[in-house]
């Protein structure tokens, strides 16, 4: 009996912590918590897909388009690697744009995070070439390639 | 018809021996091949488009198409016109793709070099660029354990520097010394040709230009500041300039014996 009442009991409290804590997490990923990253905005009104998507799956995407791209060489997909740098570049001291050495570099606010260490700038330009910006990229594309990634995603898992 | 070979006996089989007989009966059963799935495209039509077969006319790829094999890129370089001191498609290469020298010629990068040849005989030079001759049969693929070297369907030949191991296999196949390996750390790459340390890279025919429709940057600088020697285009299509000149026009491929079908076409050399 006294077993049954403490289960019971645990139980309340874990209900009660979860919708403590829930509410607190919401808000914690709308950026106020002061230990999570707040990587920088990108500079048009929205991202290439939900932020909540890219934050879970930017990785296959980017995967997925540099193949297309290196071997079938189309070039005009939006989830361009090239493309995340001209739009989240993020201006050092000197007023320009900052390379993957910063500690404040659009891709390192989250990896230093996680310490997920990537090595895509050993070759890749880590920003914006002058000229480039919001304004260089292509219009986001009509085409459902982010819930045809979603798919594919979700089918990776067991 | 003889190949060269000693022995002889490989070549009345036809069955890749290098030489020039085997060659043209390959080319022969080929074409009857192509014939064949010409055909069969009219029968099977409902939804079924086979597009690499046969000779079709390359039209401008339309964006956010794949790179299509109805296309072959290639060079038409004009000795004759190639200035010995003119380092015009060198420099544009540099400028483009940002490679340079760094003060260690033994180990810096080198997507294309102008050479100087001179016949001992008589004392006559000439000078012609030597790049990536972007080979149909690539010994630079053929020998690549990673698949990392390989042939776009329009024959650019390219290295996947994401699967590249840096093994410079390719480096040592090619026949052409086109191909260079990143021994430094490299920073601010161009966004269009990443490039970084322990990979092997060379000529990509400009693949970032082409793609958005436009021509080779060496190409480019030797029509602007060079002399004109350079032609880029498909030649595929019949129509092209390119196409017309090599119909002319005597030509040479270098190394032509290796039997690779290079893209790169040479005049008076």
């Amino acid at each position: 009996m006294a077993r049954a009442v403490g289960k019971w009991v645990a139980a309340s409290a874990f209900a009660l912590l979860a919708g403590l804590v829930a509410p607190a997490l919401d808000g914690a990923y709308a950026g106020d918590a002061p230990w999570l990253p707040k990587p920088a905005r990108g500079q048009g009104d929205k991202c290439v897909a939900d932020t909540d998507w890219m934050r879970r799956n930017h990785m296959t995407a980017l995967l997925q388009q540099r193949d297309l791209t290196v071997h079938d060489g189309i070039r005009t997909m939006r989830f361009s690697l090239k493309g995340c740098i001209a739009c989240h570049a993020v201006k050092g001291a000197d007023e320009q744009p900052v390379t993957a050495e910063s500690p404040k570099h659009f891709c390192r606010t989250c990896h230093d995070y996680a310490a997920v260490r990537v090595d895509c700038f050993e070759c890749h330009a880590s920003r914006p070439e002058a000229g480039a910006g919001a304004a260089a990229l292509p219009a986001r594309a009509a085409t459902p390639e982010a819930e045809t990634l979603a798919r594919y995603v979700r089918s990776l898992k067991p | 018809m003889s190949c060269g070979s000693k022995s002889g006996a490989g070549c009345a089989s036809g069955k890749g021996c290098g030489c020039a007989g085997g060659q043209t009966v390959d080319a022969a059963r080929r074409d009857f091949l192509h014939g064949a799935a010409a055909s069969a495209v009219t029968l099977l039509a409902a939804g079924v488009t086979l597009y690499s077969f046969g000779p079709a006319p390359a039209a401008a790829r339309a964006p956010g198409e794949r790179a299509s094999s109805s296309v072959r890129y290639g060079l038409l370089i004009d000795a004759a016109k190639c200035g010995d001191g003119c380092n015009e498609c060198v420099t544009a290469c540099q400028t483009e793709n940002g490679w340079r020298d760094s003060g260690h010629p033994q180990t810096d990068a080198q997507w294309i070099r102008k050479l100087t040849v001179k016949n001992p005989k008589n004392g006559a030079t000439f000078s012609l660029p030597m790049m990536c001759q972007h080979c149909t049969d690539a010994p630079c693929v053929d020998v690549c354990p990673t698949g990392a070297s390989f042939r776009r369907a329009d024959g650019i030949v390219l290295v996947d520097k994401h699967t590249c191991i840096g093994c410079r296999y390719c480096m040592m196949a090619c026949p052409y010394k086109a191909r260079s390996f990143v021994h430094e750390p490299l920073t601010d790459q161009k966004a269009h040709a990443p490039r970084g340390k322990g990979t092997v890279e060379s000529c990509t025919l400009c693949v970032h230009r082409v793609d958005a429709g436009r021509i080779p940057a060496c190409v480019e600088a030797c029509n602007d500041t060079g002399g004109g020697a350079m032609l880029f285009g498909d030649l595929n299509d019949p129509n092209s300039e390119i196409a017309k000149r090599i119909a002319t026009y005597r030509t040479t491929r270098i190394r032509a014996d290796l039997g690779c079908d290079p893209g790169v076409y040479y005049r008076n050399i």
